[in-house]
């Protein structure tokens, strides 16, 4: 009830364009509106109702912003207007929209506050309408943080109902007959007498109208499709090979690229000789491009052979070259003048130290990369009149205008053409990929030019995951853990990533240094966490899950380490300190699934871990068995909260896939540094898991959050430290630096 | 030189050492086949010469001397293959990049099957192709099914 209050207190902007016979359908009004970007290049007959539905004659098109990066998001955005607007899949066609400021991401705004997501105190409330507010004027559109469900839940429902209501005035008006005699179903307007008026007959009238704004959405117990398995709308052409990717788009004219650039990241190029690249078989030009070198060729393999032949002398890395430099960076920042934010301090730490068992222990978290299985690339055209650029990419407003900063071109004349991605995993809110094929497509005004980065290349400039260590002192008491005190200490990711933006970071202190540590719903009687910000080391970036994938680990391995030292029960100790209700039936659900407290036997060992990431709490119980061969992971058990599960099978594949991604990561990868250059230049260096690996996995989702939360992050953070607990259990060995690896064999 | 991808006759002119991949992406236009690693580890470019399941990276072009099959040739949206339904029946890709690879293997293991392969056949056939996703648990479902299908026609 308290939703449906919320809603009908919110006013609606809502931009109906009226352009010759179509219609585009609203975006919240905080004091003004943002313009609807449907209304410019709309069509003869087209009707854009808001930004989120366009009707002609022929289609209705629905607006899917969110980039698809493998997780589901176009489909989940259609589902939920489709909801309202009574249109079944099918029906419709999809489009992923032009970078515009109406579609800021006002969930992940909500997530840049120094607040626990489930805190709804006057003072979050407040610092997330002034954030929100900041993201809305700028525009902020982004992909990422788990936010695209969240974002999209109430407004695209609201869309698909503003756009339903103003139809069925339509139709009223061309009929005569009341608005409360008429019905929707199946993308018509329904008539007393059983005759239909389809929305797409409707759309030149509608244009004409007011948009009706006073829309109430409908309660759960109406829902047709939400929390309902559907066919994912791309299922079929990933089943046959016929989708299109970035990296399959060919035009006419198209020539291909290969780059070579300095592999210590951010290095110069001191020097190069292309002579025998230059004689090589289908080579057209060799350019240079920022700290390296590019070749375009006639075929995407010419490119890169090409690529190879040339020799390059390069400059120094403007980090350190060796780890040792690295870890020695970040030992060295456990200090005053680097603490970004003492973020909790419950009780006194200091004194609970002095009575007690203490226990201390410090872990690693190394860079790990992204590496989605399509390799970066992007097509650009410099023309004339703008520059035209065919990527997938999560942030298109930043994209252009970075590339317009390289062609010397206005932001707004850069047409940003969304492709489908084969994943992310954050690695697709970098732009390197594009401003260089942006410098070699300048270089050629009029050819479209395609960059291909061989996987070699991608890995050399992946911007991986932050590197962090983690110290931890404890005590306990009468078998009950009596104080944690956690120190983190992270380069940050977002620094990074701001600065090559040429963007200020967040204000005030960088809250993925201490994700997943801080906000642990555990009231331990004497609980300190203290996040340190190392100076930058090599570039990082976003990785999925960001802060929470090291520092739920770093939390959940040494909590483990106090129960074990207090003789208590890994899940017990947790229910017993836990003080939220949502996370509390979160443990209540693994421990039930995993059958926890029974026996296994002697070779076999069962671990738990609990993270609260993006305002999801995620439990997770992790069986192993030690073998001849090394530990084989057998089961893994996933309770989680989203508030709402909207897709039950994508639902599924997402947590499942996140398990995996956790796992994988934790087991065997790592991005080292030797002379400046990562080591790790292709998969046999860098696996993840594999199918032989992978075990069964079963999951949970349960709805007693207050929101709606995505869940393609949130379930990887638990899967690393629940592992290293399992194989705790079934060996004794503490395993207190990520990969694993580095001390088990994995059969 | 000649080469018969999908049924179709191809007279292609380039050096003998270009990768299958790259002959069948950017001289033949045909995308399904994806490039993954480049080193023939990931899979994600497999199709079947003569009905092994290869890797089309790793394969030179004047090495290949039987009929190609991409994923395109294994079957269409209109006319699907039965590993092809298994895996829109288990809703089996995320992102999708490597599930072309991921069919044409499970295509030709399930081809040479006698019986409805195990688990542990399964992992063994299965266990070489990379998924970022971690669709691991859909494949193997959709292998299964696919299988029951495939014996029971």
């Amino acid at each position: 009830m308290s939703r449906v209050a919320t809603i009908a207190r919110r006013s609606f902007l809502i931009g109906s364009a009226a352009i010759a016979g179509g219609v585009v359908f609203g975006v919240y009004q905080v004091k003004k509106p943002h313009a609807n970007p449907l209304r410019d290049g709309l069509q003869p007959g087209q009707t854009a109702l808001n930004p989120w539905v366009r009707i002609d004659k022929d289609a209705v098109t629905l607006i899917t912003p969110h980039v698809d990066l493998g997780q589901g998001a176009h489909s989940v955005q259609a589902l939920l207007i489709a909801e309202e607007l009574d249109i079944e899949f099918g029906q419709f066609r999809i489009e992923p929209g032009t970078p515009a400021p109406a579609y800021y991401n006002r969930a992940l705004a909500n997530e840049q506050v120094p607040f626990l997501s489930h805190d709804t105190s006057f003072q979050a409330e407040a610092m997330r309408g002034v954030v929100g507010g900041l993201f809305k004027v700028m525009g902020v559109m982004v992909t990422g943080g788990s936010s695209t469900v969240a974002d999209s839940f109430d407004k695209l429902r609201e869309a698909g109902a503003v756009a339903r209501e103003t139809l069925k005035l339509a139709a009223s008006k061309k009929t005569g007959v009341p608005v409360a005699q008429l019905k929707t179903a199946r993308g018509a307007v329904q008539l007393p007498d059983g005759k239909e008026l389809k929305y797409t007959e409707l759309a030149e009238l509608a244009a004409t109208l007011e948009p009706v704004s006073n829309v109430t959405l409908r309660e759960p117990s109406q829902w047709r499709l939400i929390g309902k398995p559907v066919q994912r709308l791309d299922i079929v052409a990933k089943s046959t090979g016929t989708l299109q990717y970035g990296i399959d788009l060919a035009m006419d004219g198209m020539v291909h690229a290969a780059v070579k650039v300095n592999p210590r990241q951010g290095g110069k190029l001191n020097r190069y000789d292309a002579t025998r690249a230059k004689t090589m078989r289908g080579v057209k030009h060799v350019v240079p491009v920022t700290n390296g070198v590019a070749v375009v060729a006639d075929n995407t393999w010419r490119a890169f052979q090409a690529a190879r032949a040339i020799e390059c002398d390069w400059g120094p890395a403007p980090y350190p070259a060796e780890m040792a430099g690295h870890w020695s960076a970040i030992a060295a920042s456990f200090t005053p003048e680097r603490l970004d934010k003492e973020w909790r301090n419950d009780g006194n730490v200091d004194q609970a130290a002095t009575q007690g068992k203490v226990i201390e222990a410090e872990y690693k978290a190394p860079y790990v990369a992204h590496q989605p299985l399509e390799p970066l690339s992007a097509i650009v055209k410099v023309g004339a009149d703008g520059v035209d650029v065919w990527v997938a990419h999560q942030m298109p407003r930043f994209l252009q205008q970075k590339v317009a900063a390289v062609t010397g071109h206005k932001p707004e004349q850069v047409r940003f053409h969304q492709q489908y991605a084969g994943g992310s995993f954050g690695h697709r809110l970098e732009f390197e990929n594009v401003t260089l094929c942006a410098e070699i497509a300048k270089q050629m005004p009029g050819t479209p030019v395609k960059l291909t980065y061989s996987r070699e290349e991608d890995f050399a400039h992946d911007f991986p995951r932050q590197i962090g260590m983690a110290r931890g002192k404890g005590t306990v008491r009468d078998g009950k853990v009596d104080s944690y005190d956690l120190q983190v200490a992270t380069v940050s990711s977002s620094a990074s990533q701001s600065d090559r933006l040429g963007q200020p970071g967040p204000p005030g202190a960088d809250g993925q240094i201490a994700a997943g540590a801080w906000n642990q719903p555990f009231a331990i009687p004497n609980f300190r966490m203290r996040a340190y910000k190392v100076p930058e080391l090599a570039p990082t970036s976003s990785w999925r899950s960001v802060g929470a994938s090291s520092q739920g680990y770093f939390a959940n391995a040494f909590l483990d380490e106090l129960i074990h030292a207090a003789g208590a029960d890994p899940l017990q100790e947790r229910l017993r300190l836990c003080n939220d209700a949502v996370s509390r039936k979160v443990l209540e659900a693994v421990g039930e699934m995993a059958n926890w407290g029974t026996k296994l036997e002697p070779n076999r060992g069962r671990g738990l871990a609990f993270v609260d990431s993006f305002g999801v709490p995620v439990a997770e119980v992790v069986e192993v068995t030690q073998t001849d061969k090394g530990i084989r992971i057998d089961k893994v058990f996933v309770a989680l909260d989203v508030g709402r599960v909207i897709d039950p099978a994508n639902f599924d594949n997402q947590v499942k896939g996140a398990v995996v991604w956790g796992l994988g990561h934790a087991m065997n990868c790592e991005i080292t540094y030797a002379d400046g250059m990562a080591q790790q230049s292709n998969f046999p260096q860098h696996p993840g898991m594999r199918l032989d690996q992978c075990p069964q996995i079963l999951v949970r989702g349960l709805q007693n959050g207050p929101q709606v939360r995505g869940t393609g992050e949130p379930p990887v953070p638990p899967a690393a430290p629940a592992l290293a607990a399992a194989i705790f259990a079934a060996t004794g060995k503490r395993l207190r630096e990520m990969p694993f690896s580095k001390s088990i064999a994995f059969a | 030189m000649k080469l018969n991808v999908n049924g179709r006759d191809h007279e292609v002119n380039v050096e003998p050492e270009m990768p299958l991949l790259w002959v069948l992406r950017d001289e033949l236009h045909i995308t399904g086949p994806k490039y993954g690693c480049g080193i023939g580890y990931c899979g994600a470019c497999t199709v079947h010469i003569g009905g092994v399941a290869v890797r089309s990276c790793s394969m030179p072009v004047s090495a290949v001397s039987a009929p190609v099959v991409t994923i395109e040739g294994l079957g269409q949206p209109e006319a699907l293959h039965a590993v092809q339904k298994a895996w829109i029946e288990h809703q089996v890709a995320q992102c999708g990049y490597c599930q072309s690879g991921q069919m044409m293997t499970a295509a030709a293991f399930l081809a040479g099957a006698v019986n409805i392969p195990t688990d542990a056949q399964i992992d063994g056939a299965m266990g070489a192709n990379l998924c970022r996703c971690g669709t691991y648990p859909r494949i193997r479902e959709a292998v299964k099914t696919a299988a029951k299908s495939l014996k029971g026609a």
